[in-house]
């Protein structure tokens, strides 16, 4: 597998891809897309990159052990449940927020930091499942 | 169309009791993947087969115009497969560990934990 | 766009009124185990903070429980749907004395099982996930007691399952694996079979919320197809329960993990099994339980017995605690057979009674085969000798688990026995007392080989043997405060049983007349 042309395209497949899974991440919540389906795409990108650099430069390259950003998305997700607690309205109520920021008016939301928790979540769990069983191959 | 799906979802339970008798680890973890999709199947036909629209609300509308496929089971069909998924990861590694350190996946051979001709408890005071 | 903007009448697919903030605590015990678990799985390398992260969590967790049981003691039924939606379209979390009796007792085994594996984990397990794992089952735990809604109450067995396999296999063994290969193989079929009776029963009413299918049930009657999925439901959780002919997974993987492992399993996940028998029973399809509570009543006579000769027949400790689960299952499985407010109360408050003592039991088993280097009935001795203070629990232990007075197993089976014999279910009542005895037989066997006789088997009557003469480590107060926690709730319940009492009626007046819960979900609007 680790054939020259491979290894060069490898890192810029890699870097699209987890570009292309923040894009479908972000318009997931009116269009078809969302967290775990983008989180699958990320995953699979560093995968990729296992496959064609070592196991060893994606852990590098992702700094955190892929089972800490799951439960960093864990966090998360739990968390964004939590403030509708100050509007009187139940659990997992969705709060929006617009944010002006350069002209542009940014629509923020809870539904939002869940999509990105549940990202997290399943870029971390997939991805440990695949690199512990690519490094299990090199052995 | 719903008595066609009934009698394939009949098939398809048919083959994953069959496959889940067997004393083969593998043909189990067959029979459990196959069950999984009998289920997924047996909701999508609980939620009733219709030739509408997809649940997507248009641009310009608040809701949905005319009648809609019903979006329920989809959810729950969604729900079921990203657990049996997990869960047959689950038993896939699990099975293949337990074949490296008990050399067998026979099930009927399988007696670490519960090893035959154990000794009663002593008997009398 | 605010929700303002919107040109349709919302009042028409949300609840308006705002929520107080102390309908919080139905959710809290999620939020509170989804996010210390988390943390405790963001900490994994540091196997040091680990345990400090799950007490804490653990605790604001009895809290929170402890909480919400005054608070529906106080209001009754409560509800909350996720993100305003009228019920029956969003997913309600509807709370009744029961299911928070149960999560508090729950939530206090898993502090005990906390503190318990300071001692019993070292820092591979720890690495390996112990603590996430035990909080994360508690998610599940907690989220199948609280919920409202039966597709949710799937999805929360289904976390609390994956959860159980990872505490499971955690060590890695021989045995293990081949008790997680049963164990999760016989789990996984359950589930799957729980599925299939929600989607049919979706296929045949429409909806998946509890009470509307309460109500739905009540109105219709219970046909052909309904009692099909009552059968399957049936199967599905007596599987998950460990109630007689599909017991055998327990007996076979029990015994396996680690000892503080298998206590936190055979305090909870059975009970979870047995919950959700009493809630679809009692609750949703009350027809379809007179119809089956003659065949219950005999799977619950036959699990009762079943389990306890089976129990007579082990020489490994664990094992015989395990059929002792089985045992105790089938007493709750009688109080559902005979459905009567006084025996689902009875039902209840043994499955009260039974977390803690089970629990405890195989936490003093891990005590012993630390004095005594073995599980093995023919190798223990003489502990009477290395810690009295270990055999006296274990004897209020052993006296609590027979249902001996003054003990927590002593009131619930008053309960059962009384309502059989008042609704001449007098064969129920004579298992039940048989079921005792041999109980006791049972566990006193284990109390005079494993403390009352000199040594193991081949030493000489009153002699100590070599290796009891230096008693090996035991650990310290991380040991003992669990098992005293534990031992003393059931001494109190057992001295002081009104409250429990009390709480248990609560629980089964809300299954046996369950108008409460339906106005609780839908407003006043139900008759």
């Amino acid at each position: 597998m680790r054939t020259v042309i491979f290894r060069t395209i490898a890192p810029y497949l890699a870097a699209l891809m987890v570009l292309f899974s923040i894009f479908v991440l972000l318009r997931g919540h009116n269009e078809p897309g969302g967290g775990f389906i983008g989180g699958l795409i990320a995953a699979s990108a560093f995968a990729i990159y296992g496959i064609a650099c070592g196991v060893a430069a994606v852990r590098r390259a992702i700094t955190f052990h892929p089972m800490s950003i799951s439960a960093a998305g864990l966090f998360l997700a739990g968390l964004s449940g939590l403030p509708s607690l100050f509007t009187g309205q139940p659990f997992m109520t969705s709060q929006w927020w617009y944010v002006h920021m350069l002209g542009v008016e940014v629509p923020l939301s809870t539904p939002l930091f869940f999509d990105i928790g549940v990202y997290l979540v399943v870029v971390g769990s997939i991805s440990s499942i695949a690199l512990a069983l690519e490094e299990r191959e090199s052995d | 169309m719903e008595a066609a799906f009934a009698i394939l979802i009949g098939m398809f339970f048919t083959v994953a009791v069959y496959l889940l008798m067997s004393r083969q680890l593998v043909r189990v973890l067959l029979g459990i993947a196959i069950l999984g999709n009998a289920v997924n199947l047996l909701i999508f036909t609980s939620g009733r087969l219709l030739r509408e629209v997809p649940p997507v609300i248009p641009e310009a509308l608040q809701v949905p115009e005319g009648t809609i496929a019903n979006p329920l089971p989809q959810a729950l069909i969604l729900t079921a497969i990203v657990i049996s998924f997990s869960f047959f990861a689950f038993l896939l590694v699990l099975s293949f560990r337990a074949y490296q350190e008990l050399g067998t996946d026979n099930t009927v051979e399988m007696r670490v934990a519960e090893p035959t001709g154990e000794t009663a408890p002593p008997q009398g005071y | 766009m605010a929700a303002s903007d919107y040109s349709v009448d919302l009042s028409q697919a949300m609840r308006m009124d705002a929520v107080p903030p102390g309908d919080w605590l139905m959710i809290a015990p999620l939020v509170i185990t989804i996010l210390g678990g988390a943390l405790c799985l963001m900490a994994r390398k540091n196997t040091d903070s680990q345990p400090k992260i799950a007490i804490i969590f653990l605790t604001l967790l009895v809290l929170a429980c402890a909480g919400l049981l005054a608070r529906v003691l106080d209001k009754g039924v409560l509800t909350m749907v996720a993100g305003n939606w009228l019920p029956p379209f969003g997913i309600a979390f509807t709370v009744d004395a029961m299911g928070a009796t149960l999560a508090l007792t729950s939530s206090i085994v898993a502090l005990a099982a906390a503190v318990f594996g300071i001692n019993d984990i070292d820092s591979s397990g720890r690495r390996y996930g112990f603590y996430p794992f035990l909080l994360l089952l508690m998610t599940g735990v907690c989220g199948a007691f609280l919920t409202g809604d039966i597709f949710n109450l799937y999805v929360w067995f289904e976390v609390l399952l994956i959860s159980s396999f990872g505490l499971l296999v955690l060590g890695n063994e021989r045995a293990q694996l081949d008790g997680a290969v049963k164990y999760a193989l016989l789990n996984i079929i359950a589930t799957t079979l729980f599925l299939i009776a929600t989607g049919l029963l979706y296929g045949i009413l429409g909806t998946l919320n509890m009470a509307d299918i309460a109500r739905k049930t009540a109105s219709s009657g219970v046909d052909g197809p309904l009692m099909t999925v009552a059968v399957l439901y049936f199967l599905a959780f007596a599987m998950k329960a460990a109630a007689f002919p599909v017991n055998f997974w327990l007996p076979a993987s029990y015994h396996t993990p680690r000892i503080v492992v298998a206590a936190v399993f055979a305090g909870l996940l059975t009970k979870v099994g047995v919950y959700a028998l009493l809630r679809i029973f009692g609750l949703l399809m009350p027809e379809a339980r007179l119809v089956l509570s003659d065949l219950i009543a005999v799977v619950a006579i036959a699990t009762m017995l079943t389990g306890v000769i089976g129990a007579l027949a082990q020489t490994d400790l664990r094992r015989l605690l395990g059929y002792l689960v089985i045992s105790g299952i089938g007493s709750m499985l009688a109080g559902l057979a005979m459905g009567t407010g006084p025996a689902m109360a009875g039902a209840i408050f043994y499955a009260v009674h039974s977390i803690l003592v089970m629990t405890a039991l195989y936490m003093t088993a891990g005590v012993m085969r630390g004095l005594g280097g073995s599980y093995s009935l023919r190798e223990l001795g003489g502990l009477y000798r290395a810690s009295p203070l270990l055999a006296a629990a274990f004897l209020m232990l052993a006296f609590a688990v027979s249902g001996l007075p003054p003990f927590s197993g002593f009131w619930p089976k008053v309960l059962l026995v009384d309502a059989a014999l008042r609704d001449g279910h007098g064969w129920i009542a004579g298992a039940i007392l048989l079921t005792g005895l041999l109980t006791t037989i049972a566990v006193g066997r284990v109390w005079i080989y494993a403390f009352w006789r000199g040594g193991a088997e081949g030493t000489a009557d009153g002699q100590l043997t070599a290796s009891l003469a230096v008693p090996r480590e035991v650990g310290g107060a991380a040991v003992w405060m669990p098992i005293a926690l534990l031992l003393g709730l059931v001494v109190i319940i057992g001295l002081q049983p009104e409250f429990m009492m009390q709480v248990a009626q609560r629980g089964a007046s809300t299954l046996v007349e369950p108008l409460g819960y339906l106005r609780s979900v839908f407003g006043d609007i139900v008759q």
